[in-house]
């Protein structure tokens, strides 16, 4: 039953917020069904399959809450689901931080590319065929694979006793491979993120982290040092791990800022909304509707997500906040974003190359951490596909670095943009940073 | 009611969840007295666990095992004076894993019935039979001999989901406001519990009832200039603990004194939250004044609160033998220490360094008495004399390194995850002469003491890291002299094991611990702990991690 429609999912839970005698209540159904498959030196390592429906009910006497889930949808679970949600409220502390539920929202319309029938109807063979496709590639060019296929299709659907009623699904799939020469001295990475499952090659990724790793043999040592670099999507935003534009977004948020405690907290108090504190040409939005990353348009607790500017031509336009913090600073109320769009130019990550008389190519970073969080500065490694980049052409692998940046003053230094990817459900594209900090090598391949 | 009345009328009381998106232990959220419900009845699992294996066998697994596990998990967050969110958690099933034409095969099922587990057991060997076909290596895996009916319990004084939520809230409520007395702005303190219960069967003939507890306890406090608009923070000094609620009782014996002028003080198998929250009140202020390093080498002086999690990632990790093979390269990435690299026995570190594996020690995250396929846990070295001697292994690596046996070291973090090779506990050895760490400071002229975890990062062959901390201080002729800022260091695994100089004796041996340590695809935790004493690293490269953003 993972995937229920919006009829079915609502029915249920019009039905358990019959059974409230809270003040309020507000009832969410998470389904979602999918696999994965995981391999290693060309072979399968592990399989494995998900299908599951939870729901989630939040009761509230006055100012206090409680919360329960339940798995199971007889009559008789549900009852007790929501009769021990009401039980934890009863004796659940008053909350300083109470705001009353939404009522009725307005929504946009979902984007009818956010579920992909392509994406919900993968069977285990297509996985084993996907990722059979990926071994034989590097079987036949002597190299080693290591990937990751996974795919869900899921739904949410919410209800509360004011009124509010949201429904939407879902889709996604994505895939990761590294690529090694066998006797270790080259590594490349490729990975793609997709709503719509038939847009995806296991194949075509793999060959491009197959050319990376064989490119890669023979690294050179440069001397760390700030260097001019081309830091592809993948550089830039991982789902795998930290990342250096993700971390700028997650510290878009208005209560850490007003607190003091944040890079855009003003000296004396207050926030740095309204600065200019980025290079001109540095454009970020959300938008649930995009055709190449739709998402959800609303928000966990059911605020409505709408095409929104984060920073325009460099400066900060907006935060995200809860409703909470919102009421109290008398600010708007905007829940944090779905996915992220950073605009960009028409230049391939190849045409970004010709345009550079020197500098250095960057596939990935990896184990990238805070240091400071007053600056955002982060420290972390390039990795799988360092290249060194000479009058337009690149000349030469280059064996890893150790970066300590800032994504502030980085987006200071930009010398180009080019095409926006989409990567872990967002669209960023690649860019070209002069001084970028190098602060040591490192010999890790 | 205030918040008072609900810590004085509720003894098992969960809270609200106003506030968002805190780390959750996965499961079913449940009323606190379901956790304290038996429903693991060993006689009951065994007929179950036949079951599975029967099924199993029948359908053409070569071996099988089953897991039939409970997960209780409790988490407590407050901020300043305020409960943020309680959560208590449970979740219950059962996976079983198969080989059948040699190879691997896993289905995991919340049907804890004999049903069930047959359906679960037959689907791992569909799946194990579909995988064969591409397979072409066979799975061999190292013999095990069954334990039989056995069973094994974290040896703990005080079981922390016996405690009532009332008299926890009320610590974590009395530490922030300490902290808040002492000068903070912000507190925010947490407190997390962990229950495995466990039952384990194979085909081997072991049925394995196990009873695993883990305690963290923690907290960050910040201070603001406004002023300067410069804010600056410091985490609590506590370990995760494979121990009970006893942890929380502050013992004289387990405090150990930090070096003299820094006022720290170091926790062995009690934590006092009071105290430390009020130092850390105190230093979260005066970093904001500290003076910046001056980049260049020192001689490094390292609290095991901090060079824990420097062996976790440049000894813990890089000796996974999966790592190792190249199972772990397309996330975490492999290791610089091969097994070529190790026949060759190059120096991994000075002749001090003494690393052990141990599944056993009292008090850590990673004991058990079994792994999660079934093998009894031991001690072994790891790194003897300063020379890499062995890895940690499980039963289908053994044969890769030329070995028949495995160490130990399988787990899965929920009956519903496959089990894989994860750490165990990973420690230095204390030196054998007797050493404090202020008789190591009179010894170094110039040099930066650090306790506290601070940043960390490490290359994926574990290469290439650079520490934080949480507090720096000077140390200068011999002595502390005064706190320092923007300190991180950067270094090679193989320079800085071979830089190490001097190690404390036992008497200052701790243990550090990593509670949601990340590995795989899809990717799990596991927790384990790093036992050191205070250690000596001559002539570390420190940079100055100040920017200007404007």
């Amino acid at each position: 039953m993972a995937i229920l429609s919006k009829e079915e999912a609502q029915a249920i839970l019009t039905k358990v917020l019959s059974y409230s005698k809270a003040d309020e209540c507000e009832v969410t159904l998470n389904g979602r069904t999918g696999g994965n498959v995981r391999s290693a030196r060309n072979a399968i390592s592990t399989a494995g399959a998900v299908d599951n429906v939870s729901l989630a009910v939040e009761s509230r006497f006055g100012k206090r809450s409680g919360v329960a889930t339940c798995n199971e949808f007889d009559e008789a679970t549900l009852r007790r689901c929501v009769q021990r949600a009401e039980e934890i409220a009863r004796l659940a502390p008053e909350s300083p931080e109470y705001v009353p539920y939404l009522g009725a929202q307005k929504y946009l319309a979902p984007s009818p590319a956010a579920f992909a029938a392509a994406t919900a109807n993968i069977t285990p063979d297509y996985r084993a065929q996907q990722t059979a496709a990926s071994m034989k590639l590097c079987e036949q060019k002597k190299l080693s694979s290591a990937g990751f296929l996974n795919d869900e299709a899921g739904f949410i659907a919410k209800r509360n006793s004011k009124g509010l009623e949201a429904y939407q699904q879902i889709t996604n799939l994505e895939y990761s491979v590294t690529v090694r020469t066998p006797d270790g001295t080259g590594s490349g990475y490729a990975t793609a993120d997709y709503n719509d499952a038939s847009k995806f090659d296991a194949a075509r990724l793999t060959q491009i982290a197959a050319d990376k790793a064989a490119a890669s043999v023979g690294a050179k040592a440069i001397e760390p040092g700030k260097y001019t670099v081309i830091l592809e999507p993948a550089a830039l935003v991982a789902n795998t791990d930290a990342s250096l534009l993700a971390a700028l977004m997650n510290a878009l948020d208005a209560r850490n800022a007003d607190e003091g405690r944040s890079f855009l907290s003003k000296k004396g108090g207050g926030n740095r909304k309204g600065e200019k504190l980025f290079d001109e040409r540095v454009t970020i939005y959300s938008d649930p509707l995009n055709a190449e990353i739709p998402t959800l348009t609303f928000s966990g607790d059911g605020r409505p997500q709408q095409k929104m500017t984060w920073i325009e031509k460099g400066v900060v336009k907006n935060l995200y906040t809860t409703r909470f913090w919102a009421q109290k600073a008398g600010i708007p109320d905007i829940p944090r974003p779905g996915g992220w769009i950073m605009e960009g130019g028409t230049q391939s990550v190849q045409d970004m190359i010709k345009g550079t008389e020197k500098g250095i190519l960057v596939t990935r970073l990896w184990y990238i951490r805070p240091v400071d969080p007053q600056t955002l500065l982060y420290t972390g490694l390039t990795r799988d596909g360092t290249f060194y980049i000479e009058n337009g052409k690149i000349k030469h692998p280059v064996k890893n670095f150790r970066f300590n940046e800032s994504p502030i003053i980085m987006l200071n230094n930009l010398e180009a943009i080019g095409k926006p990817q989409r990567v872990g459900g967002n669209l960023v594209p690649p860019l070209k940073i002069r001084d970028f900090t190098f602060t040591s090598l490192s010999d890790a391949v | 009611m205030k918040r008072r009345d609900f810590v004085g009328l509720s003894a098992l009381a969960a809270g609200a969840v106003f506030l968002p998106n805190f780390p959750g232990f996965g499961g079913t959220l449940v009323t606190p007295e379901r956790l304290l419900e038996s429903v693991m009845d060993a006689a009951v699992n065994k007929r179950l666990a036949d079951a599975a294996l029967n099924a199993a066998k029948s359908a053409g697994a070569s071996y099988a095992d089953v897991r039939i596990g409970r997960y209780l998990n409790q988490s407590i967050f407050t901020r300043e004076k305020q409960v943020q969110n309680i959560q208590s958690g449970e979740s219950f099933g059962a996976g079983v894993r198969v080989l059948a034409n040699g190879t691997w095969g896993f289905a995991a099922t919340n049907t804890v019935t004999e049903a069930g587990l047959a359906k679960a057991a037959q689907l791992a060997v569909q799946i194990a039979k579909a995988n064969s076909k591409v397979q072409k290596e066979q799975v061999k895996l190292a013999p095990v001999k069954g334990h039989g009916e056995v069973s094994w319990k974290t040896p703990i004084q005080q079981n922390a989901f016996e405690v009532p939520i009332a008299q926890k809230v009320e610590l974590l409520l009395a530490a922030n406001a300490k902290a808040l007395d002492n000068g903070a702005n912000f507190v925010n303190s947490s407190l997390f519990q962990i229950n495995e219960q466990k039952y384990f069967a194979s085909t081997d003939g072991s049925y394995i009832d196990q009873d695993v507890h883990r305690i963290w306890p923690t907290f960050d406090v910040t201070a603001i200039d406004r002023a300067s608009g410069k804010f600056r923070t410091r985490q609590a000094l506590s370990a995760p603990m494979g121990m009970g609620y006893e942890y929380m009782t502050p013992k004289a014996a387990g405090k150990i004194a930090g070096p003299a002028g820094t006022g720290l003080v170091g926790y062995k198998d009690s934590y006092d939250i009071l105290e430390d929250a009020a130092l850390a009140a105190k230093q979260a202020k005066e970093k904001i004044t500290a003076k910046s390093v001056v980049p260049g080498k020192y001689d490094l002086v390292l609290d095991p609160n901090h060079l824990g999690l420097t062996i976790h990632e440049s000894v813990g990790h890089p000796t996974e033998l999966d790592r190792v093979l190249g199972y772990e390269a397309n996330y975490a990435g492999t290791s610089f220490a091969t097994l070529e690299w190790r026949a060759k026995k190059q120096p991994y570190g000075s002749k001090l360094v003494n690393i052990v594996a141990d599944k056993l020690q009292p008090g850590s995250l990673g004991a058990v008495g079994y792994d999660d396929e079934g093998v009894k846990t031991k001690k072994w070295d790891i790194i003897k004399d300063g020379v890499l001697v062995d890895y940690q292994k499980i039963r289908d690596q053994a044969a890769m390194v030329g070995q028949n046996e495995s160490d130990g070291c399988c787990y899965a973090d929920s009956w519903s995850s496959v089990q894989f090779q994860r750490m165990p506990n990973v420690s230095l050895q204390p030196g054998k002469a007797k050493l404090s760490v202020d008789e190591m400071i009179k010894n170094v002229d110039k040099g930066i003491y650090i306790a506290g975890r601070g940043s960390f990062s490490i290359d994926q062959q574990r290469y290439n890291s650079q520490f934080g901390g949480t507090v720096f201080y000077a140390i200068n002729k011999g002595k502390i002299d005064g706190m320092l800022e923007d300190v991180a260091y950067q270094t090679n695994t193989l320079e800085f094991w071979n830089s190490c100089a001097a190690i404390c004796d036992e008497s200052d041996y701790r243990l550090f611990g990593s509670f949601f340590d990340g590995k795989g695809q899809p990717s799990q935790v596991s927790a384990v702990s790093h036992g050191s004493a205070t250690t000596r690293f001559n002539g570390v490269n420190v940079i100055n991690t100040a920017r200007k953003i404007g």
